[in-house]
């Protein structure tokens, strides 16, 4: 009888191995929600034909992807900092609300402001309330431990109903026929698009921002920091690093990038606030920087990768009737495989006899 | 005489609201215990729900969807354990991406359901127990979920302390390595934990889909699971506890029903909030008060396939 043995590996996969492992997992889990089209009676093949095409076969279709892509990218920047320390900000998505809203706020009150003074002021009252809406776990965590993920999640929620409140309330457009959105904002509060395409100037701040979250891990201390913690708390600990301030500090980054997105996403995509900007890129932003194993570059590919998964998925939609959740779907399966993919950097199968 | 008649109903609707969490949470004490941190209670939940449902739509018998709704609850949460107990993936992201997956699954899978209804169940009084005053109409007078719910903490109670499995399933999440110096196979009570703390949480599904609606829609479980993973800290990892913070919870979702329904000056959006405020502030509460660490020491830790 053959039976399969796992050993630890003495030295870590090759880099060709993880690709091999990662492209086997996205191959798996494309093949299971193949079968998921298969039971809802959606021709399979047809179907992830349909996917690809709707994502990346065409210019309309490959703008959309990287108009997608911006929001994803800057919020999962911010969650890859906040699991370096291994913080788990699952909050993203709430802070994305806040950031909508901060922008919104200033949008709305100094609609008059030349371009060059209300921009920056948005993007501030963005990052302030988004980082401020992650300061908050940060500190309960720093001071009572309170669980960072549960806390997290639940100010989503929060977040979420709060924006509903102020569409649905107090800055509710009165010329909207009841539809819960703010009135649209003044040209001087519009982010532009990039010459003739549909992609906003919001990649280019995704381009600065990459940057310089990737040099602030590669060249200051605080960045080394954070590493040495996430690494190993206890080690880092007694060698005195700041563990607690750290928590804050990589929440607050983290919360002011996702709510840079949420500036992003009012002021360029839709030029105001409702509550239909709330759709996810939060999770997927999780799901983004375990695939890029926390790495700026990497984030940048698999956030256009996700994004053209959601683009694509539309387009099932609206050629095969398959429902939208589909894409749900499959980031939660590429997300346990690639997981699961993980057991091959650290251990070897060995085939032999029992 | 006056409060009585509104106190009275609104804890029973408490009761009622609180159950399904009460399920999902004594699912997750009985997963973490074992060492396994599932945070895919969500996704585990909501699958139970629709399977529920659809089993009970099919075979017109609630009791058969009932009993779907645990094993796909099983069955969802086994993702996890394939995940973290053969490859050692990450316990965190993995429930997460269990969350995700779930929430897709079930919004693919339900949506011709939306808006149909399936035979559910339906308040049974219990006899001479219903008629006690005051307590009669809070606890005896529902659903037959209701009344399997509160078989379930005691008996948890005495796996625990007076089962040799109980003991072996507390062992693996404590210390994994003398449980498996002592010889018992640690990973096959984690998987036991897994299952079975899943096949509750498909339970805790099935009452919002079976008893508190008999109707589909999407978004059912409304973050439920997430406020489960939250009582297990609340309830320090004990069943009674569990029950204690399931009707804290199911009080305040009764209440903003009814002030909703009362059309109060305050923005439905603000009512909504109150469970999630609500579920931070008793984890604040339950981190302020702790004196002695409770979680299983080996709780989200991975045991390393063995040389």
């Amino acid at each position: 009888m053959f039976h399969i043995r796992i050993t630890k590996r003495q030295e870590p996969l090759s880099v060709g191995g993880s690709c091999l492992v990662l492209l086997s997992a996205l191959i798996l889990s494309l093949l299971l929600s193949g079968l998921l089209l298969f039971f809802r009676g959606t021709p399979p093949v047809d179907g992830i034909v349909t996917l690809f095409q709707g994502a990346f076969g065409s210019r309309w279709a490959i703008e959309d992807s990287i108009l997608k892509a911006i929001p994803i990218f800057l919020c999962s920047l911010g969650v890859a900092i906040a699991f370096r320390l291994q913080i788990w900000n699952i909050g993203a998505e709430g802070q994305f609300a806040l950031g909508a809203i901060g922008a919104t706020w200033v949008a709305l009150s100094f609609p008059q402001w030349p371009k060059i003074a209300l921009l920056p002021a948005m993007v501030l009252a963005a990052a302030v309330a988004g980082g401020g809406w992650g300061m908050i776990p940060a500190i309960l965590r720093q001071r009572l431990k309170t669980n960072e993920i549960i806390v997290t999640l639940m100010m989503n929620y929060i977040a979420i109903l709060f924006l509903e409140y102020l569409v649905y309330g107090v800055w509710k457009d009165p010329t909207s026929f009841g539809f819960p959105m703010t009135p649209e904002f003044s040209e001087q509060a519009i982010v532009g698009k990039i010459g003739t395409t549909s992609i906003n100037w919001g990649l280019a701040h995704c381009l600065i921002l990459g940057v310089l979250v990737w040099g602030f891990f590669k060249f200051t201390r605080t960045g080394f920091e954070v590493k040495a913690c996430g690494d190993n708390v206890r080690a880092a600990r007694y060698a005195g690093l700041p563990y607690d301030r750290l928590v804050v500090l990589v929440m607050v980054l983290s919360g002011a990038l996702a709510g840079w997105a949420g500036f992003l996403e009012a002021s360029a995509t839709v030029n105001r606030l409702q509550p239909s900007i709330m759709v996810g890129y939060g999770y997927t932003a999780i799901v983004v920087a375990w695939l890029a194993r926390l790495h700026p570059l990497s984030i940048g590919i698999a956030s256009f990768l996700l994004a053209g998964l959601r683009v694509g998925v539309e387009n099932m939609q609206l050629d095969l009737q398959v429902p939208a959740a589909f894409g749900g779907i499959i980031e939660g399966l590429i997300l346990l495989t690639v997981l699961a993919g993980g057991l091959f950097t650290h251990y070897r199968l060995i085939r032999g006899k029992k | 005489m006056e409060i009585i008649t509104i106190i009275i109903p609104l804890l029973a609707a408490a009761v009622q609201s609180g159950t399904p969490i009460l399920y999902a949470t004594l699912g997750e004490i009985i997963t973490e215990k074992s060492g396994v941190l599932n945070l895919g209670v969500e996704g585990a939940m909501i699958i139970g729900a629709l399977a529920g449902f659809i089993v009970s739509r099919y075979t017109g018998s609630p009791v058969l969807g009932f009993f779907a709704a645990g094993i796909a609850g099983s069955f969802a949460t086994s993702i996890h354990g394939v995940v973290c107990l053969w490859f050692q993936g990450n316990q965190v992201v993995s429930g997460l991406a269990l969350t995700i997956l779930g929430a897709g699954l079930a919004n693919y899978l339900g949506t011709s359901y939306v808006g149909l209804s399936a035979p559910g169940f339906s308040p049974v009084a219990v006899p001479l127990l219903s008629s006690i005053p005051v307590l009669g109409p809070i606890f005896f007078n529902h659903d037959i979920l209701v009344y399997i719910s509160y078989c379930i903490p005691p008996v948890m109670c005495l796996f625990f302390t007076s089962t040799r499995f109980g003991l072996g399933l507390r062992a693996a999440g404590e210390y994994p390595a003398a449980a498996t110096a002592a010889g018992l196979n640690v990973l096959a009570y984690r998987w036991f934990g897994i299952l079975v703390g899943g096949f509750l949480m498909g339970l805790g599904g099935a009452y919002l889909s079976l008893a508190y609606t008999h109707l589909w829609t999407t978004n059912l479980t409304g973050g439920r699971g997430w406020i489960a993973v939250a009582l297990v800290i609340f309830a320090f990892w004990r069943p009674g506890r569990a029950v204690l913070g399931a009707y804290l919870f199911g009080s305040v979702m009764a209440l903003q029903l009814r002030l909703q329904a009362l059309g109060t000056q305050l923005p439905s959006s603000i009512l909504l909030m109150l469970p999630y405020v609500l579920t931070v502030f008793v984890l604040v509460m339950s981190s302020w008060r702790k004196k002695t660490n409770e979680e299983p020491a080996a709780l989200g830790v991975n045991v390393e396939p063995a040389d």
